[in-house]
C-alpha cells in the first residue's frame, strides 16, 4: 500500500512524501517502514508503543491511534504532523 | 577554518547555532542553524577529543533524539538508539514508582563523562531520567540506578515536565578524580550524589531552603543548576530556586547560602552558575527578579552579572556595556558559561530574547555578539581541535 508522510518525516524517507509498505495492521506497516527507513518508527510511536501525541494517523481516511488497526491492501495511510505553536 | 577554533555552541528553541571566535575573541562569526525547526535544549562539544558535537533535539511532533557531528557541524547523524524508558505501566500522578511506562519527552542536559572514559556521555531528561552512552552518543541506555531506583517516585515530586521548566534532570557532574563519584540535580526534587557511578544515590540537600513547607528535609528542593567547581572538585555551588549556595564537600554535607551577601534589592534568585577555570572562590551568576509574581527577569530591567572572588562572602555587580534600562533579560541554566583563559576569562550568556553577550575580561565589560536569535536555551564554550 501507499503511505503518505508529513514533511517532518521526509528526512527519514529520503525526501519522499509517499512510500510503499506492507502489513495487515498499522503496527506491521510501521514496522515495515522501520526496516526500510531506520529511525522512522520512533518518530511516530514512543517507547510505550503509543502514537506520539502530535502525530495523526489515518487508515483509509479513518483517524486511528491503534497499532492493531486492520489495514486493507488497497487502502492508503497518511501519517501527518499536527501543526501548532510559534 | 583554523586548526584550533574557540566557539560558542548556542541551543535555541528553533535549532542550534555556532559562534566562531575571531582573533583575540574580538569578533564572532555565526554558523547555522543546525537541526532547524527542532527545540535544542543543549549543544556540546566533547572536551576530550575536541571533535564530537552532540545536540539534543526535540521535534514538536517527533519526540526527542540526539544528533552527532564529527566535522564541526557539516553533517549530522541521529542516534541509532535515542534515550528510551523501559516498558511498564504508567501510573496515576503521585503513584509513579519509577520511569517504566513513561515516554521521554525531552533530552534536556548533555554532560560528557569522565576524562578517562572517552565516548561516555550522560543525558538528563524530562520526565526526570538519566541515560548513558558509551559510544559517543550513538546509543543510549538507562542509568537504572536512577531511572528504576527505589527512591525515584519519592524524590520526583512531579511537575509539568515542559522544558526548560518542570521536573527535569540536569547538572550531571562527574568528579574529575573519580569516575564513580557523580552528582545530579532534579528540579522539584533536589541534588543527589552517587559513589558507585549511578548504581545508588543519596540526597545532598541539607541547608537548602525549600519552596513548600513540610515534607522531608532531605529532598523536595529545587536546584536550577549545580556545578563541581572546575578549579577544585571539593567545592560545589548551586543556583537554586531558593537562593545561591556553596558547599565545601570534603568538610561538610551542608549547603551555605552565600547568596545572602548579594544586595537585598537584587536577591539571589536565578538559573545559571559558572565557575572560574582556576580559582575556586570565583563564580559568576545572573540574578533575576524573584519577588511576588516571580518574573525572573533582570531586576528593574537593568541586567547585570554578579561575581564573587571570595566564595560568596562579597559580590560585585558587573554591568558595563549592558543596557542601562529596558533590558528585561532571562538567562536560563545552560545559557551562561566561561572559557578557560585564566587571566582574562571570557564569560558569555544568552537570553530568552535571542541575544548573546560576551565579556573578554571576566565580566568587567560586555559586548553583544549576536542578536535576533530564537529563544536561547544553552550557551556552551567549545574548543575545536
Amino acid at each position: 500500500m501507499i503511505v503518505h508522510v508529513g514533511s517532518v518525516l521526509y528526512s527519514y524517507t529520503g525526501d519522499r512524501p509517499s512510500v510503499e509498505a506492507k502489513g495487515t495492521t498499522l503496527g506491521a506497516v510501521i514496522d515495515d517502514l522501520e526496516r526500510r527507513f531506520p529511525g522512522l518508527r520512533f518518530r511516530i510511536v514512543d517507547e510505550q508503543d503509543q502514537v506520539r501525541q502530535h502525530m495523526n494517523v489515518f487508515v483509509g481516511g479513518r483517524p486511528t491511534r491503534d497499532l492493531k488497526a486492520r489495514v486493507k491492501a488497497d487502502e492508503e495511510i497518511h501519517i501527518l504532523q499536527a501543526l501548532s505553536g510559534g | 577554518m583554523p586548526k584550533k577554533q574557540a566557539s560558542l555552541l548556542i541551543g535555541t528553541i528553533k535549532g542550534g547555532f555556532v559562534l566562531d571566535a575571531g582573533p583575540g575573541r574580538r569578533s564572532w562569526k555565526i554558523r547555522g542553524p543546525f537541526q532547524f525547526g527542532q527545540v535544542v535544549n543543549d549543544f556540546r562539544l566533547d572536551p576530550r577529543d575536541g571533535r564530537t558535537l552532540l545536540l539534543s533535539a526535540t521535534g514538536g511532533h517527533l519526540g526527542p533524539t540526539i544528533y552527532r557531528s564529527t566535522n564541526r557541524g557539516r553533517t549530522w547523524t541521529e542516534a541509532k538508539r535515542p534515550p528510551k524508558y523501559g516498558k511498564g505501566r504508567k501510573a496515576a500522578r503521585g503513584e509513579q514508582k519509577d520511569t517504566r511506562g513513561l515516554a521521554v519527552e525531552s533530552c534536556f542536559w548533555l554532560g560528557p563523562g569522565h576524562v578517562d572514559e572517552p565516548g561516555v556521555w550522560y543525558v538528563g531528561t524530562a520526565p526526570s531520567g538519566m541515560f548513558r552512552s558509551t559510544d559517543g552518543g550513538l546509543s543510549w541506555r538507562p542509568v537504572k540506578g536512577w531511572n528504576e531506583g527505589k527512591s525515584w517516585g519519592k524524590w520526583n515530586l512531579g511537575g509539568n515536565n515542559v522544558t526548560p521548566g518542570g521536573a527535569i534532570q540536569h547538572s550531571i557532574e562527574i568528579d574529575p578524580r573519580d569516575r564513580k563519584h557523580m552528582y545530579t540535580s532534579l528540579s522539584v526534587g533536589g541534588t543527589f550524589e552517587s559513589f558507585d557511578q549511578g548504581k545508588s544515590w543519596a540526597p545532598l540537600n541539607r541547608g537548602v531552603a525549600k519552596i513548600f513547607p513540610g515534607g522531608s528535609p532531605d529532598y523536595g528542593h529545587d536546584p536550577h543548576c549545580m556545578i563541581i567547581h572546575p578549579a577544585d572538585p571539593d567545592v560545589l555551588y548551586q543556583q537554586n530556586h531558593c537562593g545561591f549556595y556553596r558547599m565545601q564537600r570534603d568538610a561538610t554535607e551542608e549547603w551555605a547560602r552565600v547568596g545572602r551577601k548579594m544586595p537585598k534589592k537584587i536577591g539571589d534568585i536565578g538559573f545559571p552558575v559558572v565557575g572560574h577555570p582556576t580559582d575556586a572562590d570565583t563564580v559568576w551568576t545572573f540574578p533575576m527578579d524573584g519577588t511576588q509574581k516571580w518574573p525572573r527577569t533582570s531586576v528593574d530591567g537593568k541586567p547585570a552579572v554578579y561575581k564573587t572572588e571570595n566564595g560568596g562572602r562579597s559580590w560585585q555587580r558587573k554591568d558595563k556595556g549592558l543596557p542601562r534600562k529596558n533590558g528585561w533579560y532571562t538567562v536560563l541554566r545552560q545559557a551562561m558559561c566561561a572559557d578557560d583563559d585564566q587571566r582574562r576569562t571570557g564569560v558569555y550568556f544568552g537570553t530568552t530574547g535571542g541575544d548573546v553577550w560576551a565579556s573578554r575580561d571576566g565580566a568587567d565589560s560586555w559586548n553583544r555578539i549576536a542578536e535576533g536569535l530564537p529563544r536561547v536555551f544553552s550557551v556552551r564554550h567549545a574548543v575545536f581541535r
